[in-house]
């Protein structure tokens, strides 16, 4: 072997086998890693979900108890269950994973011309505690919540004292200990990305110049930085106020219930903005391509995105209207939640503004990218009625939240992970996704999630509250067209996994640039799938 | 092809929407034989029967049309730009990528729109919130699962409302599941204020239709207050997860009039005099957190 062919061939030296994904160090491995643990989670969030909307089809406790062997008392505590279940794999899991550990692993450093990420060793640390969260997590439901029952009852939220007094059985400190575990894994990933970004962009990739998606996940990963030690210090007092007889949180030791509450929403709010932040920056990138034009308004859909990160720090009692807070507090929460609207509509408008004038492609990612822009659109507007607190007291932990927060999250974070998917499958992969099954993936999920999350508004404003297995008669029509719009959704997720077999069994190979010379970032100057490490010479950017 | 899929898009988006302004017409309800809860498939709000309700629904409404309007706005924008901006329709796209005029337009009209927004939305926040002067005061105090209830100024006046269960006396008078053995009683058109607190975990006092909605937190003595405007039977269920039987601790608010108030006042007072267990059971926790 010559010398120079050794040189050549030094460029795709990796590691095989276990050892190339256990001890990986390298940022698309790894965000591959990433995306397969969301696909996996999100599957058993999904199934979770599934669960809650058969027992809620009809009226009465008809489904549940029949996996609890008849005990309705057992049922009602598995209704408890999943919803917690469903709302932590959900948020830390499957969206935070995908967006931010998957696509941001893959795409960040490449968009930036870097050849990987600032610390290659630590991603893979970020990467492998998340299935030693996700297995914490999961035993949890094989211990004793409250007595006699199995597992944690406590919503996402874990508000004090449900989950100290509450649950006395170490399940809860087992689902305390998960998040310990997902929290370090996304610090360690933002102060990854940071340096990154920060760092190691190539020569002429100015601030200003920096792609959107990459935008997104810099506000993002700051938000993580600040927001995630909060959430840990708040369940580190749950986990002393459980074990070592402190009081933070119990009234009669002289601390405050409510105080775990300011707590968990300083960490919960920026958190939701962490799940939609990286979206925003996909949704840019697909809606400018698919137009066949550069991104209308690019500094203020940057400085939008910086503001929503800033403003979404001060509005976190907005999830706590009915606690009991003075008016005066309550008034400054309404007006400064109303604010984030701003930030919000310039970037709806902004890619309106990129697609008018625009020649515009429905290739499956645009699809997503216009369903996640209409639906946004809605989950924000109701944003805008629960954020009067006059109003939100009659809607508070009603279904009209349910509601608003899914048409956020699940159409606005998931469809952006979907338009995401295969706006980057064939630059992953290689190889095309399907046509047709990837647009009847689409129509399905669409019509899907409305018929699912739509008639919660109805709901809602009826009065039907929050995480409840069993509902007065009244509310039985329009919950049994939400189920009907779960198993619609359902069909759509079995397209999706045909999809991607069919995807990952193609002949067919993709070029450099799947898209057309509308994608102007570095990804679409390399091959696909691209060189193990790319950018051994960095790309100048002019 | 095009036109089909444009078709279905225009349907979707439009039913969707159209559903939606439905629900911003406030279709209520009427309570049939003073039962005061949701009515099945009901849209919107239940009746307002307080004057608190019926300004949260009058503002509702104004921002159902906000909304509403700027949904239907950003739609026919994205179904206009589907049709003229396609490929096909417009080949060539436009290098066009700024427009100050635009982008300070699209952040100044926002603004004024929630300006518009803010100021009924603090006259009804500062209307909710400021208490007049109570004619009647009760207080209710969240427990694992189950409701109870004392009106400080009668002080024999203490009892536990839990759920009736299928076979329980009186349980085909109420709606399943809103039916408690013991309830509230309240006269028309008098001020209650109601002190909320809890005994072990968090729970939330509401009822719908008079619009108050506030947790009951361990340790802490929250108010709200209401006036009932219309005689009746009213519920609620409990607001905030407190456990395995969280949505079957329902909350039932009996508005009657002022003699008819007074007459089980009387009544009660002898009926729940011996009824000391509520307050027993309190003391008894009081004890343990004292001790």
């Amino acid at each position: 072997m010559s010398y120079g062919e050794h040189a050549e061939g030094h460029d795709e030296h990796h590691p095989t086998g276990w050892r190339r994904w256990m001890l990986s160090t390298n940022h698309k491995d790894i965000g591959t890693l990433y995306l397969i643990f969301a696909i996996v989670a999100g599957v058993i969030g999904g199934i979770f979900s599934g669960l809650m909307r058969a027992e809620l089809m009809y009226p009465g406790m008809d489904f549940l108890p029949l996996l609890k062997g008849g005990d309705v008392q057992a049922a009602y505590h598995f209704f408890n269950v999943l919803i917690t279940a469903h709302g932590l794999i959900m948020v830390f899991f499957m969206v935070m994973p995908a967006l931010i550990g998957g696509f941001g692993n893959w795409f960040v450093p490449i968009m930036i011309g870097a050849p990987d990420m600032a610390f290659p060793r630590m991603n893979n640390i970020s990467f492998w505690l998340l299935p030693v969260a996700l297995t914490l997590l999961v035993l949890s439901t094989m211990f004793e919540g409250p007595p006699g029952q199995m597992g944690v009852g406590g919503g996402w939220t874990v508000y004090a004292p449900l989950s100290t007094s509450g649950q006395p059985g170490p399940a809860m400190d087992l689902a305390i200990f998960s998040l310990h575990v997902a929290g370090a894994s996304s610090i360690l990933g933002a102060i990854n990305f940071i340096c990154t970004i920060f760092n190691m962009r190539a020569p002429g990739m100015t601030l200003h110049k920096m792609p959107l998606f990459v935008w997104s996940v810099l506000v993002t990963v700051f938000l993580l930085l600040l927001a995630l030690p909060v959430l840990a210090g708040a369940i580190t007092m749950l986990l002393t106020d459980r074990n070592f007889g402190t009081a933070f949180f119990d009234a009669s030791g002289g601390g405050d219930p409510v105080l775990y509450q300011h707590l968990f929403w300083f960490f919960g709010h920026p958190e939701v903005y962490i799940l939609i932040l990286p979206g925003f920056g996909v949704i840019s990138h697909i809606v400018s391509t698919f137009s066949g034009k550069p991104i209308f308004g690019y500094l203020g859909m940057a400085y939008a995105m910086v503001a929503i990160g800033v403003v979404g720090f001060i509005v976190w009692a907005h999830h706590m209207f009915t606690v009991g807070m003075d008016v005066d507090t309550k008034a400054y929460f309404t007006a400064a939640t109303m604010v984030i609207a701003v930030p919000t509509g310039i970037k709806i408008f902004s890619w309106l503004g990129t697609m008018w004038g625009g020649s515009i492609r429905f290739e499956t990612p645009m699809l997503f990218a216009i369903g996640m822009i209409f639906l946004f659109t809605i989950g924000g507007v109701t944003g805008v009625v629960l954020a009067n607190a006059g109003v939100d007291q009659s809607m508070h932990d009603t279904y009209y939240v349910v509601a608003h927060f899914h048409y956020t999250m699940s159409m606005g974070a998931l469809f952006s992970i979907y338009a995401a998917w295969y706006y980057w499958i064939g630059k992953m992969s290689g190889k095309p996704y399907p046509q047709l099954i990837s647009k009847l993936h689409f129509w399905f999920t669409f019509i899907g999630v409305n018929l699912i999350f739509f008639p919660q508004h109805f709901l809602g404003l009826a009065g039907m509250p929050r995480r409840i297995p069993d509902y007065p008669n009244a509310y039985a029509e329009w919950n049994f067209w939400s189920s009907i719009g779960y198993g619609v959704m359902a069909i759509g997720l079995v397209f999706f996994f045909i999809g991607l077999v069919m995807t990952l069994r193609s002949k067919k190979r993709v070029g450099e640039n799947q898209w057309g010379e509308a994608a102007t970032t570095l990804e679409w100057t390399l091959s696909s799938p691209p060189p193990f490490h790319q950018f051994n010479e960095l790309p100048r950017i002019k | 092809m095009f036109k089909k899929t444009y078709l279905m898009v225009v349907a979707l988006m439009m039913t969707i929407i159209g559903t939606g302004f439905a629900s911003a017409q406030n279709s209520v309800h009427p309570a049939s034989d003073g039962i005061h809860s949701a009515a099945p498939g009901q849209l919107g709000f239940m009746q307002a029967a307080s004057p608190i309700m019926e300004e949260t629904i009058a503002f509702h409404n104004l921002l159902m049309w906000i909304i509403t309007g700027i949904t239907i706005f950003v739609t026919l924008i994205l179904l206009y730009i589907m049709l003229k901006f396609n490929a096909k329709a417009n080949p060539v796209p436009s290098k066009t990528t700024h427009n100050t005029v635009l982008e300070i337009v699209w952040t100044a009209v926002p603004v004024l729109i929630l300006v518009v927004i803010a100021i009924p939305s603090f006259r009804l926040l500062y209307n909710q919130d400021v208490i007049p002067e109570a004619d009647v005061t009760i207080k209710a105090i969240g427990n694992q699962w189950y409701w109870s209830y004392e009106y400080p100024d009668y002080e024999e006046i203490a009892f536990d409302a839990t759920i009736l269960n299928e076979g329980d006396e009186g349980y085909n008078d109420h709606p399943r599941l809103l039916g408690t053995d013991e309830h509230v009683v309240v006269p028309v058109n008098k001020v209650v204020r109601v002190q909320v607190t809890a005994n072990d975990v968090i729970h939330a006092w509401t009822i719908p239709a008079f619009g108050a909605k506030i947790d009951a937190v361990p340790g802490v003595l929250n108010e709200t207050w209401f006036k009932a405007t219309k005689e009746g039977m009213y519920y609620g269920q409990c607001s905030e997860l407190c456990g395995i039987n969280h949505g079957f601790m329902p909350i039932m608010v009996e508005v009657v009039s002022q003699a008819e108030y007074e007459a089980w006042l009387e009544e009660a007072k002898v009926k729940y005099a011996s009824n000391d267990a509520p307050r027993l059971r309190q003391y008894a926790s009081a004890q343990s957190i004292t001790e």
